[in-house]
């Protein structure tokens, strides 16, 4: 009885050790007709809800503009997603999966950290990969086939020092998580900018898998500061926002692009906590698009539950709209849909008509952005209202 | 009294994490005591209460829920018992071991399956969450509650196992298994009360845990196991009283090590205490020496 369960089983196993490779084999042998665009984004993992909103941006573009025509040809797009689960080791499995099927271009990662683990791979491939939203410097800086639509850190940073400074704040609590080079650059480039302006700072971080900000926040009180600085990952985020709700920290905190997400206002909804954020995009920006990614997430069950249950839009989710429609018209350029031709063409790229703002790319592979968005959260509603568009100088 | 002033946050968090950590350490104690088994799968047993937690207060009243999901991690921890523990234990005790290794990733997995990997948020026990404020510290009501409601149920566990018929078994079974159950105690049985007694406080623990760390994700359960374990072992793995000693040891050190600034250090003085312990100590504090019976 029990050889004949464990044989069964072991069937069972390599029966479905096979239909894996079936359903990968039906898919690279899909006719010449289909142009393959891979999204590497995190499902799982801290930034796994940040991922999947900008994973919606993408689908959403696809299911708007699902050909390209290239030449006299009209390809079908189809995207290859695959989840680096947030995580810098198993994104460069993620990355060399996209590369192995052979993809055109790759779009992603929400999460810089992930993206610099993975560049090498891109690399190595000649694989012409457009980041999204990952504002690190360092995920252009050594390669070149990395290029991103957004701005970056020392920009971000610089931003939000003078957000802080013009609002009389003169010394910030800065707190972000070991080994996380999204948060930790960003705290870097605003101690920077905030210390040049005559600022105070005191400067933490917490280890990976930490769920306790209770001493956090404490110091933060302890030390006397005008303005908590976190920006850190979503999931962190609401734990922080209760703390400093249990606590009452008074004083305002500030985060990065990351913490424009629906995840935010929820968990700050009905508390008394002040929040305010710079980001790409601002709900209303383009009444188009907000119309039609609303109707879409409606009648898309799922798409809806990978926003977090409503139909707010996350600026990542615009700016990965952008993206694909960048990819589109590289592919344009290119005038095939080889790797390497993609990635000739990108340099020399304009995009025009986006919903974030035109799309050029300097000689690093960046793109020209001068403004950021100031939002604060309506802890009321739970939704966020406009403050200013902040430059930088 | 700026000195207290100063530390009183801190201390506070400590002792409720501490407490937290109590509740979750007494299941690895005592199934160690019993089965020599380090059950690994423990910390994901209160990560899945927590999970379920979500689920159920969607469609139940609160009490209710609390009540059942007790009960769920009581059935799902005896499960794991009757099914990836029982079936080995006349094997050698690295293959138990192993085994108490898939379970948790198994259960880690489908947590992953059914919440998508995004972190969902523990609901609210609005009487647990209430800010309150003592003396210059203010903070949620479950961080009060914690450390009372972790000493009475030990107090009570204590009591179980010293005046019991039951509580006597479980004594005489962790001193010698094959002798114990050749003297007519049914072993199935008390191994089957250890994990509810334990499970049950993991659910208690998780209850008090999410309600002051709302957030819940796959692998929620694994920082708190391990702590809860390094804990156990602080405080001699097998007994009661030293795991909860050591909880609070660790629980209070962690946040008090926070407060002078040296946050990168905390989880590392966790694990450098445990080397130590191992090193120095191996019973531990309150641990029973170990006499090689022949």
């Amino acid at each position: 009885m029990k050889k004949f369960l464990a044989l069964m089983l072991t069937l069972l196993l390599v029966m479905m050790s096979l239909a894996a490779c079936g359903g990968g084999g039906s898919d690279s042998g899909s006719g010449d007709n289909v142009i393959k665009i891979g999204v590497f984004e995190p499902a799982s993992g801290d930034n796994g809800a940040g991922g999947k909103q900008e994973t919606l941006g993408i689908q959403y573009a696809n299911f708007v503009q699902p050909t390209v025509t290239i030449g006299d040809t009209e390809y079908n797009v189809e995207l290859t997603i695959v989840d680096n689960e947030s995580d810098n080791s198993k994104a460069v499995t993620a990355a060399q999966n996209l590369v192995s099927q052979n993809v055109s271009i790759v779009l992603g990662s929400y999460g810089s950290a992930v993206s610099i683990a993975a560049a090498d791979v891109f690399a190595d491939a000649g694989m012409p990969a457009i980041g999204v939203t990952c504002t690190n410097p360092q995920v252009t800086a050594d390669c070149e086939q990395y290029f991103r639509i957004c701005f970056l850190d020392p920009f971000q940073g610089t931003v939000l020092a003078n957000y802080a400074w013009e609002n009389g704040m003169k010394k910030a609590y800065c707190l972000s998580k070991q080994g996380d080079d999204y948060s930790k650059g960003l705290v870097n480039y605003f101690i920077e900018a905030f210390k040049g302006l005559g600022g105070e700072v005191v400067e933490e971080q917490f280890p990976d898998k930490n769920s306790d900000f209770t001493s956090y926040v404490a110091n933060a009180k302890k030390n006397g500061c005008d303005v908590f600085f976190s920006p850190v990952s979503t999931e962190a985020a609401a734990l922080i926002i209760d703390q400093a709700e249990a606590q009452s920290l008074g004083m305002p905190i500030l985060a990065g692009d990351t913490w424009d997400s629906n995840v935010i206002t929820e968990a700050a909804k009905g508390k008394k906590v002040d929040i305010t954020v710079t980001t790409f995009y601002q709900e209303g920006g383009n009444a188009d698009f907000d119309s039609g990614i609303k109707k879409w997430m409606e009648e898309n069950s799922e798409a809806m539950t990978n926003n977090g249950g409503n139909t707010e839009i996350a600026a990542v989710t615009a700016m990965g709209y952008d993206a694909y429609f960048v990819a589109l018209e590289a592919l344009k350029a290119a005038g095939s849909k080889d790797a390497g031709d993609v990635l000739a063409a990108l340099p020399d790229l304009q995009v025009s008509g986006l919903v974030c703002g035109d799309v050029s790319f300097n000689e690093t592979g960046d793109a020209n952005k001068t403004e950021a968005f100031v939002k604060k959260c309506n802890t009321e509603s739970g939704t966020w209202e406009f403050v200013k568009k902040q430059a930088a100088e | 009294m700026g000195f207290i002033q100063t530390w009183l946050p801190y201390i506070l968090a400590g002792i409720a994490v501490g407490g937290q950590y109590a509740l979750i350490a007494i299941g690895y104690t005592m199934v160690y005591g019993i089965l020599r088994l380090i059950n690994f799968a423990h910390g994901d047993v209160f990560m899945w209460s927590g999970l379920i937690m979500v689920y159920l207060v969607t469609i139940l009243p609160l009490w209710l829920s609390v009540i059942l999901v007790i009960v769920f991690a009581i059935v799902l921890g005896t499960t794991i018992e009757k099914v990836a523990y029982r079936p080995l234990r006349s094997a050698p005790r690295m293959s138990i071991m192993i085994s108490a290794i898939g379970v948790s990733y198994l259960l880690q997995n489908f947590a992953l399956y059914i919440t998508g990997g995004l972190t969902k948020t523990y609901p609210t026990i609005s009487w647990l969450q209430r800010t309150v404020t003592i003396g210059s510290a203010s903070t949620k009501m479950v961080t009060l509650v914690t450390p009372v409601l972790t000493i009475v149920l030990v107090f009570l566990l204590v009591m179980l196992i010293k005046h019991t018929k039951i509580g006597m078994a479980m004594r005489a079974v962790s001193r010698d298994f094959e002798t114990s159950s050749l003297m007519g105690i049914d072993i199935d049985r008390v191994i089957t009360v250890t994990f509810v007694i334990g499970c049950a406080l993991a659910a208690i623990g998780s209850v008090l845990y999410f309600s002051n760390y709302t957030g819940i994700q796959p692998m929620s359960g694994a920082m708190p196991g391990l702590k809860a374990f390094v804990a156990a072992v602080f405080g001699g793995i097998g007994s009661v009283p030293g795991a909860v000693v050591g909880a609070f040891v660790i629980g209070i050190a962690e946040n008090l090590i926070k407060g002078v600034g040296w946050t990168n250090f905390s989880d590392a003085f966790t694990f450098v205490l445990l080397i130590i312990i191992l090193m120095v100590k191996p019973t531990g504090l309150f641990g029973e020496k170990n006499i090689d019976k022949v």
